[in-house]
C-alpha cells in the first residue's frame, strides 16, 4: 500500500523533499540574519545573483555548470562588500546602498538576458518564480544509474556545508550576532564572520534558486526565523525550530498545492509558512499578541493590587498617611480611579491579605508591606 | 499632597502616584513631584532611573500605567502652549538636510498650525533666538556641519522660540564643550529671572549645586525633591546611587 | 513629430508623460523615504502588490490599469499597516516584517495567479511579466491621465503637509509634544508612498520600482543641503531618468524599458557619489589633499624658521633634505616647490633650501596664528 502511493506520488514527494532540504538549508543563514538585522539582505542578494549567473552563462553556456554557483556567489559577495562601501562613505545609510546596489545587478542581467536571449537560456520568469515542480524531471545519473533529482544532491550539499559550518563556528556566530564588541575585542573579525553569513546566503540562493526561485528564497530565510523568534529566547532552539517550521511550510505548501491541482507550489510554500507566522504572531505564548492581551489583562489586577500596596508604602509613616492611605484618596482626583475598579482592587487586596481596611481608611498587613519591597528591589 | 494643590496654578508641574511599566517591568513606581514655578530643578539618578522616561511621560510620549500628570495647573494636552522642550541631542540624525535657522522654525508650527508657512516675523524671531544663544552667525549652517555643542544650542533656539513658561531639557550638557555649557547655564539663569520654570534631566552631580536651585533624585522611585542643599544628602546620594556617589556631596 | 529619427508617435509619446509622472512622483516620495530611512520599503511595497492586482483581475475581469492600480494600493497599504502593527506590538523588527509581508504576500499573489490562469486559460502569463519587469509600451492616455491625477494629489499632499512631514521626519519626539497627529501624519505619508509605488509598478516592474524609489532621491541629497532642492532635484532625476530610459529602449532593440531607466538612475547616483560638490568623494579628496599641503607647508616654515633660528649668527645657511626629513613628511622637494614659488624660500644648493625674508616673515606669522588657536581651544 505504501509503495503504491510511493510510486503514484513520487514525483510530488520528490518535489516535497526538496522543498524541505531547501527550506533547511535556508533556515540556518536566515536565523543569523534575523538576529543581525539584516533579513532584506536575502532579497538583496536573491535578487543580484542572477547578474552572476548571466555572467557565468556567457563564459560557459553550460546551465548545469558549476561555474553558475561561482557566479552567482561572487556576486552575493559582491553585492555586500558594495554596500558597505558606500556606507563608508557615509553619503547614504544602509537602506539606501542596500536599495541601489541589486537593482543595478538585476537591471544588467535582465538587459543581458533580453539582448542575448539567443546565447543565454534563462526564463526570467523562472528566477523569481522557480520551477520546484519540473525539479524532479533535472536527475543526477551517474554511471548510468539515477540517483534522483539532482537539485535534491545539490541542495543536499550545500545543507550539509551550512550545518558544518554552522557547527564549527556556532560560537563564534553567537557571540558576534548578540555581542559584537565583545567579539571584536575578542580578535574575533566582525567583518569575516559578516562576509561569511553573507557568502552561506549567496550559495544557498543559488542552489535554491533552481528549485524554487528567488521570492520564495526569502521567504524560507526570513518567515520560519523570525516565526521561531516568536517562540523561544535560545539560539539553538531557534534554529532547531526554524529548520522545522520551514520544513513544515514545505510540506504544507506541497501538500496543498497538489490537491487543489494547478497553483504555484513556490506560492503555496511561501504562504504556508506565512500562515505559521501569523499563528506565532498572535498565538505564541508569552510573546503573542493574543497571549499578552490575555496576560495583561489578567496583570491588570495583581498589577493594580501591587500598585497599592507600594502607594501605601510609600505614605506609610509620613505625615500625609491619614489622607494619602484612604480609600477616598483612590477614588480622589490622585489616583482617580472609579469607585468599583478601586473596591474590586481593594477587595482583591484584602483577600490576598496584603491590606487590611478600618472604614475609610487602608493598611499594609506585613505580607502587604514585604510585596511591596521586594517589588521596588526588583 | 494635598488636593488644593492639584489646581494650584503655582505649581509648575503637579505628578502624583505615577507609574510607567514598559513590558510588565515598573520603570517608574509611584512618583509624586511638585515643582513650583521659577525654580531650576535637576532629575538626577543612575543610568536606568527613569529620568527620560519621567519627563517624556510628563510630556505625554508615553502612556503612565496610572497616576496623574498636571502642568500649570491643567492636565499635558491642554497646556502645550506652554511648554517647552529640548530632547537628547542625539535622538535625531543630524544628516538632514536643513539649516540651523531652519530647526529653530520648526518650534513656530505649534504656533502656525495647519498649512501656514513661516513668514517674515517667523524668520526674525528665529534669528533673536539663534543670537540669544550666540548662533546668529550659523543660521544657513547645514546642521550636519555643527559641533555638538552647536547643535545642543539650536536646539536650545527652537525651544526657546517656542516662548514657554515651562521648559523641559534632557541632558543638555552631555557631550558640549566648556564654552557652550557656560552659555547654556547663563541662558536658564536668565529665563528662571524672568520667572520661567525649567527641568533638566542632568548627569553630572559635579556641577548640581552650582547650576540648579532644585534637584529631584531619581531611581525608579522618588527618592527626594527639594532644595539642592536640603536635598543632596549622603543618605539620599545612597539610596539613589546604591553607595557609589556619596561621597561626591561633599566637595571643595 | 520627429526628432533626430526618433519617432515621436502615440507608442512613444504616451509611456514618456508616464514615466515623467512616475520619476517626478517617486522621486518626491523618495526624498521622505530615504530620510526616513524606508528606502526598501519601496522594494517591500512593490512586492505586496501582486495578490491586489490579480485579485482586481479576478473581482473586475477585466486588466484595465486603474482597477489594477486600486488593487496595487490597496494590497500595498495593508502590508505596511501590517509591518506598522507587527513592530509595535511583537519583538518582530523591522527589517524582518517587511521580509516577511514582502514574500509571503507576493507568494500568495503567486497563488492566485495561478488560480487565474486555471479559471481563465486565455489570461496569459503575460499578465504576470508584464507586473515582474514592467512594459511601458502598453500605455493608453487614459492612463497617463489617471497617472497625473494620482500623481499630482500625491504632490499636492505633500506641499500642503510640507512643514508637518519635515517635523515628522526629523524629531518625531518633538513634533509629538507640539501637538501634531504622529500615527496619522505617519499614515498619510506611507499612503503617498503606496501610491508613488503603484503608479510606476506596471511600467518599470516591481523588483525596479524600488531603484526608482531610492536613486534619485540618494543622488539628489548629494548636492543640495536644503530639503526643497534635494526634492526638485530628485523628481528630475526621476523624470531624466525616465525619460532617457524610455527612449532608449525604444530606439535600441531588446532593450526593456524598465531595466533601461534603472541603469540612468544608477549612473545619475554613481555620478553623484562621486562628483557631487562638496559630499562627492572627488571633491573630498580634493580637498584632503589641499589640507594636507597647507599644512606641510606651514610645518616647512615653522620647521625652517626654527632651524634658523636655532643658530642666529648663521641665519642664511640653508638646510638640506636629511636636515629636514626629521621634522617633515611627505614629498618635502615638493613642499619646497612650493614654498618657492610663494616665495618664501630659496634653493641654495641641490637640495638645500633657505628662507626669504618673506618666508621668514610668513613662517612668524604662521607660528603666531598657532599658538593663538591652541589657545583658544584650551579652556583656562
Amino acid at each position: 500500500m505504501i509503495a503504491s502511493f510511493i510510486s503514484q506520488y513520487a514525483i510530488e514527494i520528490q518535489v516535497t523533499i526538496i522543498g524541505c532540504i531547501v527550506a533547511a538549508a535556508c533556515a540556518i543563514p536566515g536565523v543569523f540574519l534575523v538576529l543581525r538585522r539584516q533579513s532584506l539582505m536575502s532579497d538583496a542578494i536573491s535578487h543580484s545573483i542572477l547578474f552572476g549567473i548571466v555572467i557565468a552563462l556567457f563564459l560557459t553556456h553550460e546551465i548545469s555548470s558549476p561555474w553558475l554557483i561561482i557566479g552567482a556567489t561572487l556576486t552575493g559577495v559582491a553585492t555586500v562588500s558594495l554596500t558597505e562601501l558606500i556606507i563608508n562613505t557615509r553619503l547614504l545609510k544602509e537602506d539606501s546602498a542596500i536599495g541601489l546596489i541589486f537593482p543595478m545587478f538585476f537591471a544588467i542581467a535582465v538587459l543581458l538576458i533580453n539582448r542575448y536571449a539567443g546565447d543565454i537560456h534563462i526564463d526570467s520568469d523562472a528566477v523569481l518564480l522557480g520551477s520546484i515542480d519540473f525539479a524532479p524531471e533535472d536527475r543526477f545519473i551517474f554511471n548510468s544509474l539515477d540517483y534522483g533529482p539532482k537539485a535534491m544532491w545539490v541542495m543536499g550539499a550545500i545543507l550539509l556545508a551550512n550545518c558544518i559550518l554552522l557547527m564549527i563556528f556556532y560560537k563564534e556566530l553567537k557571540l558576534a550576532t548578540f555581542d559584537a564588541g565583545l567579539a571584536a575585542a575578542l580578535g574575533l573579525l566582525p567583518g569575516v564572520i559578516h562576509y561569511g553569513l553573507m557568502t552561506m546566503v549567496s550559495i544557498t540562493a543559488v542552489g535554491a534558486f533552481d528549485a524554487v526561485g528567488s521570492i520564495l528564497v526569502v521567504a524560507l530565510m526570513i518567515t520560519p526565523p523570525a516565526t521561531a523568534l516568536m517562540l523561544t529566547n535560545r539560539l539553538h532552539y531557534m534554529i532547531l525550530l526554524s529548520i522545522g517550521i520551514g520544513m513544515m511550510s514545505a510540506i504544507t505548501g506541497c501538500v496543498i498545492a497538489h490537491s487543489v491541482g494547478d497553483i504555484s507550489t513556490a506560492g503555496a510554500m511561501t504562504s504556508a509558512s506565512g500562515f505559521f507566522f501569523l499563528l506565532a504572531i498572535l498565538f505564541a505564548p508569552k510573546k503573542g499578541m493574543v497571549s499578552k492581551a490575555v496576560r495583561a489583562h489578567q496583570n491588570r489586577w495583581t498589577f493594580a493590587c501591587h500598585l497599592l500596596t507600594i502607594h501605601l508604602l510609600d505614605h506609610e509613616g509620613t505625615p500625609e498617611e491619614s489622607d494619602e492611605n484612604t480609600f477616598s484618596n483612590l477614588v480622589g482626583p490622585h489616583m482617580k480611579w472609579e469607585p468599583p475598579y478601586a473596591n474590586k482592587i481593594v477587595n482583591l487586596s484584602e483577600k490576598e491579605g496584603l491590606i487590611t481596611r478600618h472604614g475609610n481608611h487602608l493598611n499594609l498587613t506585613p505580607l502587604g508591606r514585604e510585596t511591596a519591597r521586594a517589588i521596588m528591589n526588583t | 499632597m494635598s488636593s488644593q494643590a492639584l489646581s494650584n496654578p503655582t505649581l509648575a508641574v503637579d505628578v502624583t502616584d505615577l507609574t510607567v511599566a514598559y513590558h510588565d517591568r515598573p520603570v517608574l513606581w509611584d512618583i509624586d513631584l511638585q515643582v513650583p514655578t521659577g525654580v531650576l530643578l535637576a532629575i538626577v539618578g543612575p543610568n536606568g532611573a527613569g529620568k527620560t522616561t519621567l519627563v517624556r511621560t510628563i510630556l505625554g510620549l508615553i502612556k503612565p500605567a496610572a497616576g496623574q500628570v498636571n502642568v500649570l495647573g491643567a492636565p499635558y494636552a491642554a497646556q502645550r502652549h506652554l511648554i517647552g522642550y529640548v530632547p537628547q541631542r542625539n535622538s535625531v540624525d543630524w544628516d538632514f538636510p536643513t539649516v540651523a535657522l531652519d530647526v529653530v522654525l520648526m518650534g513656530r508650527y505649534g504656533h502656525l498650525g495647519w498649512i501656514r508657512r513661516p513668514g517674515r516675523s517667523d524668520r526674525d524671531l528665529a534669528m533673536e533666538c539663534l543670537e540669544k544663544v550666540g548662533m546668529a552667525a550659523f543660521a544657513d549652517r547645514q546642521i550636519s556641519q555643527l559641533s555638538g555643542g552647536q547643535q545642543q544650542r539650536v536646539f536650545l533656539a527652537r525651544a526657546l522660540i517656542q516662548d514657554a513658561q515651562l521648559y523641559f531639557m534632557d541632558e543638555p550638557f552631555a557631550g558640549v564643550d566648556a564654552a557652550t555649557e557656560k552659555a547654556i547655564i547663563a541662558l536658564l539663569q536668565e529665563l528662571r529671572s524672568r520667572g520661567k520654570t525649567v527641568i533638566v534631566v542632568h548627569h553630572d552631580l559635579q556641577t548640581l549645586k552650582e547650576y540648579f536651585d532644585w534637584t529631584m533624585l531619581l531611581n525608579v522611585r522618588r527618592v527626594a525633591v527639594g532644595p539642592v542643599d536640603e536635598v543632596l544628602t549622603p543618605e539620599n546620594l545612597e539610596r539613589t546611587y546604591g553607595g557609589r556617589a556619596a561621597f561626591l556631596a561633599e566637595g571643595p | 513629430m520627429n526628432l533626430k529619427g526618433i519617432d515621436f508617435d502615440y507608442t512613444l509619446r504616451m509611456p514618456l508623460y508616464g514615466v515623467t509622472i512616475i520619476g517626478i512622483v517617486a522621486g518626491g516620495l523618495g526624498t521622505f523615504a530615504l530620510l526616513r530611512k524606508q528606502s526598501l520599503l519601496g522594494d517591500t511595497i512593490s512586492h505586496a502588490a501582486l495578490p491586489g492586482v490579480v485579485l482586481a483581475f479576478m473581482i473586475t475581469g477585466t486588466k484595465t490599469p486603474i482597477n489594477l492600480l486600486i488593487g496595487a494600493i490597496i494590497a500595498g497599504w495593508v502590508g505596511t499597516i501590517i509591518i506598522g502593527a507587527i513592530i509595535r506590538n511583537t519583538r518582530i523588527k523591522e527589517d524582518a516584517a517587511m521580509g516577511v509581508i514582502l514574500s509571503v504576500f507576493f507568494g500568495f499573489g503567486l497563488i492566485l495567479l495561478t488560480l487565474v490562469q486555471k479559471r481563465w486559460p486565455d489570461a496569459r502569463q503575460a499578465g504576470l511579466h508584464q507586473f515582474l519587469f514592467g512594459s511601458a509600451t502598453n500605455m493608453l492616455e487614459q492612463d497617463v491621465w489617471v497617472m497625473m491625477t494620482l500623481g499630482s494629489i500625491t504632490l499636492l499632499t505633500l506641499a500642503l503637509f510640507w512643514k508637518e512631514f519635515k517635523l515628522l521626519t526629523f524629531d518625531p519626539d518633538f513634533a509629538k509634544t507640539i501637538g501634531l497627529p504622529i500615527r496619522s501624519l505617519d499614515i498619510t505619508l506611507m499612503t503617498l508612498i503606496v501610491i508613488a509605488i503603484a503608479i510606476g509598478l506596471q511600467t518599470v516592474g516591481v523588483v525596479l520600482m524600488s531603484a526608482m524609489l531610492v536613486a534619485p532621491a540618494a543622488a539628489a541629497r548629494q548636492w543640495t543641503n536644503r530639503l526643497p532642492v534635494m526634492l526638485l532635484l530628485s523628481s528630475s532625476f526621476g523624470a531624466i531618468s525616465g525619460i532617457a530610459g524610455t527612449l532608449t529602449s525604444s530606439q535600441v532593440s531588446k532593450l526593456p524599458t524598465g531595466p533601461t531607466i534603472t541603469i540612468f538612475l544608477t549612473i545619475f547616483v554613481l555620478v553623484s557619489l562621486g562628483f557631487a560638490k562638496e559630499r562627492g568623494l572627488a571633491w573630498q579628496w580634493l580637498r584632503r589633499r589641499r589640507n594636507r599641503r597647507k599644512i606641510q607647508i606651514s610645518t616647512a616654515l615653522v620647521t625652517l624658521l626654527h632651524l634658523e633660528d636655532s643658530h642666529p649668527a648663521d641665519s642664511q645657511h640653508p638646510h638640506s633634505l636629511q636636515s629636514l626629513q626629521a621634522s617633515l613628511y611627505g614629498d618635502i622637494p615638493a613642499t619646497m616647490e612650493r614654498l618657492i614659488t610663494s616665495g618664501f624660500a630659496v634653493e641654495t644648493s641641490l637640495q638645500a633650501w633657505r628662507l626669504t625674508s618673506a618666508g621668514q616673515t610668513e613662517a612668524r606669522d604662521t607660528l603666531q596664528t598657532m599658538e593663538e588657536d591652541l589657545d583658544d581651544r584650551l579652556v583656562h
